[in-house]
């Protein structure tokens, strides 16, 4: 059993990427092993109002048992709770908010209200670092990767709120880990899209300070090769348990179905 | 055969202290991924006593010996490039002739000096006398200067590459960093400039555009400091490539480029 917390569809906005139909998402899923991917529609982190998304992503993953919704919601504009309770009934994942691409503040009070939200829901919040190598992105493409700072704030604000961070890297994940309570820490959980494996071996290293109840499968496909995280699991020397709770029992835990 | 073109290690001056760790899981996620060479090179003392992409002659020197001592202590799994600084002609071009005197087999061209200055192509002469290739590193589209290096980009590997025909050019890491949108269509009509694969990049479509851009018969596969995005882009090439092709990346075209007998293996 393999759960890829980290899968998009639809369009990028800042390079022509293949494969981000439903379809494709789900044969890239079969090509290297996936069983269930917790999708995000892609091209609605840069909408004005990122929740028009999730009407088609919530029909998207009604007709595909292997998906789970992670809808969008914007925590400054109008009526955004009603995502929250339609996410809820919906069975989704988890909701995700990119607040540093909607233009707010990623610890301020409308965030903090958001994750609120989501502890009442009893549903994590997904926030991501980034979506690209910041060394290739587009000229105009000047939005800040999401802050260490705030992921901290945003754990420290409730105590019933859990969060799964995507594409952070080794020194992210130290900076908020041990920069928590262990009883924060404990409701914070990693992908691995973005931790590097051999000869620097971060992701070794992770998983012997952290541990690995903290870090769950994710890939991020199709912006990134899904064969990455695998390869990065196989080059690891990790007992067949600890393997499993990183490739889908942490994320059962993160968001129980 | 599997050889990965662009490796580095690291050794005891260097300010890493877990260097040997780090030399010991490059070699043991090498025998996991099944690679059979690494072509490596020592970056100077990686900072220590000069800057990485700007190292002194006396650190040059040091490095290269690293190199040789590293593949003559894996006699079977790794070769040298010799690493030099275009900013000491007769020193960098003294290094090739040391290198090449004890089996080594490329020149590695970090970011001393832009691809495209009149310096580097003393040492390309070299190369070309020695049947060297040259591995250039590259910053895919470098819109800016960056601190602590003189990066090139692929157009300025092209027009160097274009002054010397006979030479085989690798253009580093077309994952490590960078648009490579841009390099790719910079490299699409230069025949003697190859595209390694290695970088901590794994953008869907990338290979794609790869394959587009160079055909399979430019590509040469490599890890630099991330062997899992390699052996990733490896894996994602065993679906989209017939087994003769995919040969051609894992190791036949660095076969064709490096000099005869470089990797006895392949006789």
């Amino acid at each position: 059993m393999r759960t890829d917390v980290s899968a998009f569809v639809g369009a990028y906005p800042w390079r022509k990427v293949p494969g981000t139909s439903p379809e494709a998402v789900l044969a890239g899923m079969d090509r290297v092993g996936i069983d269930e991917a917790w999708i995000t529609h892609l091209p609605g982190v840069w909408w004005r109002d990122p929740m028009e998304g999730n009407a088609w992503l919530h029909e998207t993953t009604s007709r595909e048992p292997r998906f789970r919704a992670v809808p969008a919601v914007h925590p400054e504009l109008p009526h955004w709770d009603e995502a929250v309770t339609e996410a809820r009934s919906r069975g989704a994942a988890a909701l995700r908010a990119d607040p540093t691409w909607y233009g707010i503040d990623p610890g301020g009070s409308a965030m903090v209200s958001l994750a609120a939200a989501c502890a009442d829901a009893d549903l994590p919040l997904m926030l991501t670092v980034r979506f690209e190598d910041g060394r290739q992105r587009h000229p105009n493409d000047r939005t800040d990767e999401l802050p260490a700072w705030a992921v901290r704030r945003l754990i420290r604000s409730n105590p019933r709120l859990r969060i799964v961070v995507t594409h952070a890297d080794r020194g992210f994940i130290e900076e908020v880990h041990f920069g928590a309570t262990p009883a924060e820490a404990e409701r914070l959980w990693w992908d691995i899209t973005w931790v590097w494996g051999p000869p620097e071996d971060h992701l070794e290293t992770l998983l012997q300070t952290i541990g690995p109840e903290r870090f769950v499968f994710g890939t991020g496909q199709p912006l990134r090769l899904p064969e990455n995280s695998i390869a990065k699991l196989d080059l690891l020397t990790i007992s067949g348990e600890a393997r499993e709770r990183i490739e889908f029992a942490n994320a059962g835990v993160a968001s129980p179905r | 055969m599997l050889i990965d073109v662009h490796a580095h290690f690291l050794h005891e001056r260097t300010p890493r202290k877990d260097w040997r760790e780090r030399n010991a899981s490059r070699m043991r996620a090498g025998e996991c991924v099944g690679i059979t060479w690494h072509v490596a090179s020592v970056l100077g003392t990686w900072g220590l006593r000069s800057p990485i992409y700007f190292p002194s002659p006396a650190d040059v020197t040091t490095a290269n010996e690293i190199q040789r001592a590293i593949a003559r202590d894996h006699p079977h799994r790794v070769r040298g490039y010799v690493v030099v600084n275009p900013n000491y002609t007769s020193h960098a071009l003294a290094e090739i002739e040391c290198g090449v005197a004890a089996g080594m087999v490329g020149v590695k061209l970090a970011a001393s000096r832009r691809a495209d200055d009149p310096l580097l192509d003393p040492i390309c002469e070299s190369a070309a006398r020695h049947g060297l290739p040259v591995l250039q590193h590259i910053w895919q589209h470098r819109r800016r200067e960056f601190q602590g290096q003189e990066a090139s980009d692929a157009a300025e590997l092209v027009a160097l590459a274009r002054r010397h025909p006979s030479v085989s050019f690798l253009l580093a890491h077309i994952g490590g960093g960078g648009d490579w949108l841009h390099s790719l269509r910079a490299v699409r009509s230069v025949p003697n400039v190859f595209v390694d694969l290695s970088g901590s990049g794994v953008d869907g479509g990338m290979l794609e555009a790869c394959l587009n851009a160079a055909g399979v018969e430019r590509l040469v596969w490599g890890c630099d400091l991330t062997i899992d995005t390699g052996w990733a882009k490896l894996r994602y090439l065993e679906h989209i490539l017939t087994a003769p092709d995919l040969d051609q990346v894992r190791f036949r075209n660095a076969v064709r480029i490096f000099p005869s007998g470089s990797f006895p293996e392949s006789a």
